[in-house]
């Protein structure tokens, strides 16, 4: 199974595939964003400051949906030694650190309407610090490190280290009383945000999952390429 | 209409500012990486090149080179 993701069989999809999943991507955040900014109603409470939701939780859910899937990415490609899963790994890490920043900023904005405040030591909102700052280095640790087997060790350390961030994340809210609310969407319970809500979120996600997606295959065959490069040098 | 759409009740800034910054840091990540995929797509051409015929007879018989020379000019 694991060989049909080597990259001289997948690259043939991979190279053409941007330009559909960018059609794709424009499409969908163009109904997101009519839907987020224009159609949706504005909440009794927040009023129309409740619409930076529309930006600030898909872009958290991917933020930890990426790291999520590096870090397995690196543990099986450690453990089968499949280096295409570190590739692999690496192409998505850029547009999991750009979804990271992006909850931290559009959150800090959301906060001073809500809170009063830009910024609190808060358990939730430290907790994506703390990952965005293991984005960060598992970045420069691929900069840093020439030798493959040094940089798969210390990636794999990286994310094997940061994931134990990813359930303080989730269950900071319910674990320390913090500034920010709790979870408003359960996948076992019933989620307590009105389905006129719910569907600008969920148009939004997918538009963001898309623009990752079309991220991660520029970057994907960019490396491939670069790889490439290094074996026309040797012939 | 297009005054309830940017003032918001007084929360236009801050919810404009929110989409107006995922919308460039979209941008600027796409460009980024558009960037570095060209940049390595022209290098491997040049190289591609600069090889004798018989080498690059060689290399354009691994199906990848031929998708890379072949897409030169996708997205």
């Amino acid at each position: 199974m694991f060989k049909l993701l080597e990259p001289n069989k997948i690259f043939s999809v991979t190279s053409k595939a941007p330009k559909y999943v960018l059609f794709l991507f424009i499409v969908v955040l163009s109904i997101g964003l009519t839907e987020a900014l224009i159609l949706s109603p504005e909440d009794y409470k927040q009023s129309h400051a409740v619409r930076i939701m529309y930006v600030h939780v898909p872009a958290a859910w991917i933020a930890l949906g990426i790291f999520s899937s590096i870090t397995f990415l690196s543990i099986l490609g450690y453990i089968f030694k499949i280096k295409n899963f570190f590739l692999i790994a690496k192409s998505l890490a850029p547009s999991g650190f750009v979804f990271n920043i992006i909850a931290l900023v559009t959150g800090s904005i959301w906060g001073k309407p809500t809170w009063g405040t830009w910024w609190a030591w808060d358990a939730r909102i430290t907790s994506m610090l703390i990952l965005a700052l293991f984005y960060l280095i598992y970045l420069l640790a691929w900069r840093i490190y020439e030798n493959n087997e040094q940089l798969y060790k210390i990636t794999s350390i990286i994310t094997i280290l940061g994931i134990i961030n990813i359930p303080i994340i989730k269950y900071s809210v319910d674990w320390w009383n913090t500034l920010h609310q709790p979870a408003s969407i359960n996948i076992l319970s019933k989620s307590s945000i009105h389905s006129s809500m719910l569907f600008p979120l969920f148009i939004m996600t997918a538009a963001f999952a898309l623009f990752s997606l079309l991220i991660f295959l520029m970057k994907y065959n960019t490396e491939l390429i670069k790889i490439k490069n290094k074996g026309l040098d040797r012939l | 209409m297009i005054n309830d759409i940017f003032l918001m009740n007084g929360y236009g800034i801050y919810v404009l500012s929110s989409f107006v910054f995922t919308l460039i840091s979209f941008l600027s990540l796409y460009f980024v990486v558009k960037v570095q995929y060209v940049r390595e797509r022209n290098k491997f051409i040049a190289k591609f090149g600069n090889l004798k015929s018989e080498r690059a007879a060689f290399a354009k018989s691994q199906i990848i080179n031929k998708e890379i020379l072949s897409n030169s000019s996708n997205f």
